[in-house]
């Protein structure tokens, strides 16, 4: 088994501190980088030029999907497969099936949701090679820390360690991956 | 291409203007982190115990001798019985949804409100829905006598060729309580995956590890991850804050489509959902305030958490005082003899007159306490107006579904309605699930929502001096 080297990581003390050094690190033209934080921090989006998140997308298609097909189900049950007079109202009207749907629409809104913000994380996944760090523990606690890819075009071990040196950058390390 | 440097200057805010913290943490993130997951990797503390055996007794003798018993027996095990075929069994059903709506709004509503207090609090009261819901649904599907038969209640394909009567209320309560059990669990796990990872990599034994890994999914805390999670969050509160106002209307739809006195009112689909966020946030306080000295939240649930919770439940209470004058109003004003009668009676009945004025009682009366700002800093007063709101609603639950049945429009019908020792059990049973799966909750998954407070402290915001953001004093007086 060969290990290769996934990416220079570096620890920061607090969300001001990442923060601008995630714009240095933009600013120097590195574009397969990520900042790992205990909570999510102010207007890193922005400076990561995340754009919007399509975890609203997988909602709403979830949501709607569920929607139309409870009022398909309703439709297709009370007109052909067992007709159902009721107060000897019509077989089939769209305001009778609006509860069910509606709720519905909530139920597949809310696993759309959750099903696409684990789908877009990749998640769930067993392993990741910063996990071997034994200081990556910290990223839930207290420290901040910021990984500049081995992918990334511009990476090279001496210059990118030089750059997270320069703008504050404590415990520099190599993280390796396994192949 | 690059965008100009985030300003990250903080101006001091004049003194006046300054708001005190959500959450005060003077020893950094760290120790707030320290703090905020001690008790669930620290020794079970004895009160624990004291708590959690009773509650594990009725969860696990007194609830499934009751249930088989009346499974196998029947119905008439109960003291439903003609003409009050609804007794105490939905009367808890209604009572269990309500304490679960609470919940809902604290974590969902008033996040996207934006309301930062409920960070420390929103964990669990969520976890109050989750088991307050499965509490609830329980009582229908054992209510229907037939319990094997609860799967014609959904619309599955099946060899009787038949389908349910999609224009039924009940039917819409079908769909209503599951789905909200889902939400609500989907929402709650959600909220708790970040947590996970802080017990993940906070774990000394090789079990909590391996646990906590599986729970957290590979979660690393990326920007990317954040980014979708919070989008995903926003989403789940909006949908989840919609359930809070459809679940107890269903439940209201239920009475008020029917012809009967007292039940046949326009105001039910809403007096159900205020009732249950009021009901819900007496829970609040029951669970809250020995949970926090207990546990030594007092630094992280401050007074003033307590003191909205308060608030919160005293404008929702004078809600419900107003919605009970118009349901006596409306009976009035609606000349309707039989109307007239269930009201008159609620209050002068010869039967049940004590329950009608116990809700006057404790739902109008002991709510006004929490007008005083003593009041409102009193612990011990505030726990046991929590416990008498929930005797409360209980109280209202069966003034309104009782009331109305034993005495309908032939007196040739009229009966009575004593609930049997089943009854009386499986209330007592739920009760003790409910809170053997809380104290479960409380000992082993994170109980504060450890992510979203340390983001909610000052030290965690990048726009504050503490934050790490440099000060500017200039250009101000």
């Amino acid at each position: 088994m060969s290990e290769k080297v996934y990416g220079l990581i570096a620890e920061f003390d607090s969300p001001a501190a990442i923060l601008h050094a995630a714009e240095k690190v933009r600013d120097a033209g590195y574009r397969r980088w990520d900042t790992f934080t205990p909570f999510p921090i102010h207007g890193m989006e922005k400076v990561m030029n995340l754009g919007h998140s399509l975890a609203g997308w997988f909602s709403l298609a979830l949501g709607g999907g569920a929607f139309l097909s409870v009022v398909g189900l309703i439709w297709f049950t009370n007109t052909f497969d067992y007709p159902l007079i009721v107060g000897g109202k019509p077989m089939f009207s769209p305001p009778m099936t609006f509860v069910p749907s509606y709720i519905m629409l909530i139920m597949g809104g809310a696993v759309g949701a959750l099903v696409g913000m684990l789908a877009l994380n990749q998640l769930p996944r067993l392993h990741h090679p910063l996990f071997k760090k034994p200081r990556f523990v910290l990223a839930s606690r207290d420290k901040f820390f910021l990984l500049i890819g081995a992918r990334d075009e511009k990476f090279c071990e001496t210059e990118t360690r030089q750059l997270l040196e320069s703008i504050g950058g404590a415990h520099i390390e190599i993280v390796e991956d396994e192949d | 291409m690059s965008e100009p440097v985030t300003n990250l200057t903080a101006f001091a805010a004049p003194a006046e203007l300054r708001r005190a913290p959500v959450v005060e943490c003077s020893g950094g993130l760290g120790v707030l982190t320290d703090k905020l997951s001690a008790f669930a990797e620290g020794k079970t503390p004895r009160w624990w115990w004291i708590l959690f055996l009773p509650a594990a007794f009725c969860a696990t003798v007194v609830l499934p001798f009751c249930l088989f018993y009346q499974v196998f027996t029947g119905v008439g095990v109960w003291g439903n019985n003609h003409p009050v075929m609804w007794g105490l069994d939905i009367v808890s059903f209604i009572w269990w949804v309500g304490v679960a709506h609470a919940g809902t709004l604290i974590s969902a509503l008033l996040f996207l409100t934006r309301q930062h207090w409920r960070t420390t609090i929103g964990r669990m009261a969520e976890a109050m829905t989750v088991f307050s819901v499965m509490m609830a649904g329980l009582y229908p599907a054992i209510h229907v006598g037939r319990a094997w038969f609860d799967w014609f209640m959904f619309p599955i394909p099946n060899s009787n060729g038949l389908w349910p009567q999609f224009r039924s209320p009940l039917m819409w309560d079908v769909f209503a309580v599951n789905t909200y059990m889902v939400v609500s669990m989907l929402f709650w796990f959600m909220g708790m995956i970040p947590d996970f990872a802080v017990l993940r990599d906070r774990a000394t034994t090789r079990v909590r590890k391996i646990i906590f890994s599986l729970l957290a999914m590979g979660w690393t805390g990326s920007a990317r991850h954040w980014h979708n999670y919070e989008k995903a969050y926003v989403v789940l509160s909006g949908l989840c804050t919609l359930l809070v106002f459809t679940v107890s209307s269903i439940v209201g739809l239920d009475f008020c489509t029917s012809q009967l006195a007292g039940w046949h009112a326009t105001i039910f689909p809403l007096y159900f959902v205020i009732g249950a966020v009021f009901c819900g946030f007496g829970m609040v306080l029951v669970l809250l305030i020995p949970l926090r000295k207990w546990c030594h939240l007092e630094e992280i649930i401050t007074m003033s958490h307590i003191d909205k919770v308060a608030k919160l439940t005293l404008v929702s209470g004078l809600m419900i005082a107003y919605i009970y004058a118009m349901e006596f109003f409306i009976a009035w004003y609606s000349g309707d003899p039989y109307e007239n009668w269930v009201f008159g009676h609620r209050l002068f009945g010869h039967t049940y007159w004590i329950f009608g004025w116990m809700l006057i009682g404790i739902n109008v009366c002991v709510t006004q306490l929490l007008w005083f700002k003593k009041v409102r800093a009193n612990l011990k007063a505030l726990f046991i107006i929590g416990l008498l709101i929930n005797i409360g609603m209980l109280t209202e639950r069966f003034v309104i579904v009782v009331g109305s049945l034993y005495q309908d429009f032939l007196p040739a019908n009229w009966g009575k309605y004593i609930p049997t020792i089943w009854d009386i059990g499986l209330y007592l049973g739920t009760l003790g699930a409910f809170f053997m799966m809380y104290l479960l909750f409380v000992k082993f998954l994170p109980m504060i929502a450890i992510s979203e407070v340390k983001g909610a402290t000052p030290l965690g915001d990048p726009h504050h001096p503490l934050g790490g953001a440099t000060t500017d004093q200039g250009g101000r007086p």
